[in-house]
Order: structure tokens, then C-alpha cells, then sequence
């Protein structure tokens, strides 16, 4: 491992940012590097193109692989229509991809590719730059959508049915925080998520190398315990890594259903 | 943490290549490819909805049929029954009528057989009568010597017939 420096593992050095290639492209004064995140990006896109492509073969009789795309399909439309009701169908695309997106990076982040040298693999979701994005598409939506179909009226999303008039000023500057905290909580719990899961992997990794490097008491005493701990959560992670991606296309359907019905 | 150390440095690639491929990703699956694969699942849903419709119809058409059958067979039935009923009667009726015929018949000729039983009777009473008052005169001539006319002995026969 890189990281591998003098013995020590450094968790963190999974996140960092490097161009492929070692060639920065500054364009107009911005770094627009091709980065292994940008690889991660395209490989994640690729897969779930391939992953769709064998959804496309549109039989009345599904096959397994038709199955498991129609699938991923309605669960994502069945979310939206139960949330936001039929208007919800408009939003399919945009949650079908968000959802996608992000379950195939946070697995792709998970899958053992480092045993192939050479190869590191890159967590996408585990990047604020990127959850941030997501966050604010899905956040911009939410205002174009509610601003688009209720204009102004939008605003009493912020006064609940039934505020006495005499709490309507504090009730609206609190529903406001709480909107405007949205775009942060959103990207935040995915971006904390991803690291904490990695982290934590890659410390128990360390205990495991460390221990077997230290002789065979330390590996027996340190070295299986971890390795049992690391087997465990790793599946943790991978449910984690299907709950994250759900957490954050139920919420952006939440939301959009504010936009849409207004309460 | 690099996310946070490095977000100065690579904040525009990252968002740069994210919305590259996420846009891609939005265009080319999202609206591309999960709407044909949704308008799929509805049209097996819409078949299926279909095909259970026309079943149901079919359904309820053969029990329509097979109650008209029922009926038919019914109505056939009673029409045979009612049809044996009548012949019947009619059977009764003809019998009941040759026999009266024949009755009839046999009376009229009874009738007639008694009469010319009577007739013979009465023939052979009077035949008797006569005989008997020859007899008388004959009897009368022999053992008194007295003619007494045919008209006398019948007469007098005719009297202790009566007397018995």
C-alpha cells in the first residue's frame, strides 16, 4: 500500500485527491484535473449504464437481469408516487439517478479492488465537494419546483395550519432554519456516513497488518479479532452503503412533496 | 482529512466531473433509459390488467352460456313431459272411447240377440199354448165324447195357466 509509509497506515490517505496521471488541466485559472475521483466518477457511470443496458431489452417476460433493473425502477418510482403522490412521476429521472448514483459509488467504494495492484479504490460519496453538489441539485429543485407552482404562496410552507397568530413570526423564522438547514444535513449525513464507515475500516485493516507484522501473539490476540470485527462491519457498511442512498432520495422526495403539495 | 484540507484545490474538478457525469448519467439513463423501462413495467402491468378482464369476461360469458344451456334444457324437458303427458291422455282418452265403442256394440247386439230370444220365447209359449189346447181338446174328445172347439180348450188352458 502507498499509504504504507515507515509502517504506518494512514486512514485518511484513501480520500486524497490526485490527478491521474500526475497532469493538472488548469483551464481559465480553475484545476480541472482528471482525478482518481473523476475516474471513480465515470466508473460508477459506466456501471450503472452497463447495469441499465441489460434492463433494456424490454420483454413482456422479464429475465433475472430485466428483473432486478425493473426492480431498482419502481422501487425508486413507488417511493416517489407513495411521497409526493402522482405528480411524483415527473421526478422519477432525476431520484432514479440521485439514488443510482449514489448507491453504485458508495458500493463501488466498498468492493476489494486494491487487491489488484495498481488499482485504488475511491469512495465518490465520501467527498463533501460531492455530496454538497448533490445536495444543492436537489435542494435547487426544490426551491425551482415550489417557487415555480406556488410563487410567492411558497412561503407558507413556513406557517404550519392552525399557528396562533402570535407565534406566526417566531414559527416562520424557525421553519425557515430548518429549510435552509436541508441542503447541509443532507449532504453532510452522507459525506460522514461514507468517511466514518472507510475510517474505521481502514484503522481495523491497520491493527490487522500491524499485528501480523508485530509476530504471532499479537496476531493471534489482535490480528483475528480485528480481522473477525472487520468482516462484520464490512457488510454493516455495505447495508449502510444501500441505507445512505436511500436516506438521501427519501428526503429529496420528502422535500420535493413540500414543493409540489405544499404540506 | 483530505475533503476538508484539499477542498481549496480540487473543489472544480470535483464539481466539474460531477456534473459532467452525473448530467450524463441524468440524460442518458435517467431520462433516456428509465422512462422506456418504466412504460415497459406499465405495459405488462396494463396487459396483465387485460388479459384478467378478458378471463373474467369469459368467465362470466361461459356461465351466461352454460345458463341458457340449463334453461334450454329445462324448458326441452318440460316440453317432452308435457308433450308425453298429453300423448298419454290422448292414448287414455282414444282407448277409453274404442271401448265405449265396443261396449256400445256388444250392448246393441245383447240387444238384439235378447230379443230375438224373447220373440223365440214367446213363439214357442204361444206354440206351447196351442199344442196344449189341442192337447186339452183331444183329451176333452176322448174321455167325454165332447167336441169343444180349439178357441174353448185354449181358453180353458189359458185359465189354469193363470191359476196356476
Amino acid at each position: 500500500m502507498a499509504a504504507a509509509e515507515g509502517g504506518k497506515i494512514d486512514p485518511m490517505h484513501q480520500f486524497l485527491i490526485e490527478p491521474v496521471g500526475g497532469s493538472h488541466w488548469v483551464v481559465g485559472g480553475y484545476d480541472l484535473s482528471f482525478t482518481n475521483s473523476a475516474l471513480w466518477m465515470v466508473v460508477t457511470l459506466v456501471a450503472l449504464w452497463l447495469f441499465m443496458l441489460g434492463g433494456m431489452k424490454r420483454e413482456l417476460v422479464p429475465g433475472r437481469w430485466q428483473a432486478a433493473v425493473e426492480g431498482f425502477t419502481g422501487f425508486v418510482s413507488s417511493m416517489l408516487t407513495s411521497n409526493v403522490g402522482p405528480a411524483g412521476k415527473r421526478f422519477v429521472p432525476y431520484v432514479f439517478s440521485l439514488f443510482m448514483f449514489i448507491l453504485f459509488a458508495n458500493i463501488l467504494g466498498l468492493l476489494p479492488f486494491g487487491v489488484v495492484p495498481g488499482v485504488h479504490p475511491f469512495t465518490v460519496t465520501s467527498h463533501l465537494t460531492v455530496t454538497g453538489v448533490l445536495a444543492i441539485i436537489s435542494f435547487a429543485i426544490v426551491l425551482i419546483v415550489g417557487f415555480g407552482k406556488h410563487g410567492f404562496h411558497f412561503f407558507s410552507l413556513f406557517v404550519p395550519h392552525g399557528t396562533p397568530p402570535l407565534m406566526i413570526p417566531l414559527i416562520f423564522v424557525v421553519e425557515l432554519m430548518s429549510f435552509l438547514v436541508r441542503p447541509f444535513s443532507l449532504g453532510l449525513r452522507l459525506f460522514v456516513a461514507m468517511t466514518a464507515g472507510h475510517i474505521l475500516l481502514k484503522v481495523l485493516a491497520a491493527f490487522v497488518i500491524n499485528g501480523i507484522n508485530m509476530g504471532p501473539g499479537y496476531a493471534a490476540l489482535i490480528t483475528l479479532p480485528s480481522f473477525l470485527l472487520m468482516i462484520g462491519i464490512t457488510l454493516l457498511e455495505l447495508l449502510v452503503a444501500a441505507i445512505q442512498a436511500y436516506v438521501f432520495a427519501l428526503l429529496t422526495s420528502v422535500y420535493l412533496n413540500d414543493a409540489v403539495n405544499l404540506h | 482529512m483530505p475533503q476538508i484540507s484539499q477542498i481549496a484545490a480540487t473543489y472544480a474538478s470535483q464539481i466539474f466531473w460531477l456534473l459532467i457525469t452525473f448530467g450524463l448519467l441524468y440524460f442518458v439513463v435517467g431520462r433516456g433509459m428509465v422512462p422506456k423501462i418504466v412504460a415497459t413495467v406499465d405495459a405488462r402491468e396494463a396487459r396483465v390488467e387485460g388479459d384478467l378482464a378478458a378471463a373474467e369476461a369469459a368467465r362470466l360469458e361461459a356461465d351466461r352460456t352454460e345458463e341458457a344451456w340449463r334453461a334450454d334444457m329445462d324448458a326441452a324437458r318440460t316440453a317432452a313431459l308435457a308433450e308425453t303427458n298429453a300423448a298419454k291422455a290422448q292414448a287414455a282418452q282414444s282407448a277409453e272411447a274404442q271401448v265405449k265403442a265396443a261396449d256400445a256394440e256388444l250392448a246393441e247386439r245383447l240387444g238384439h240377440h235378447d230379443l230375438a230370444i224373447a220373440n223365440a220365447k214367446a213363439e214357442a209359449l204361444a206354440s206351447l199354448e196351442t199344442v196344449a189346447a189341442e192337447a186339452a181338446r183331444d183329451l176333452v174328445a176322448k174321455l167325454s165324447g165332447v167336441d169343444v172347439t180349439v178357441d174353448q180348450a185354449a181358453h180353458a188352458v189359458r185359465e189354469v195357466r193363470a191359476h196356476g
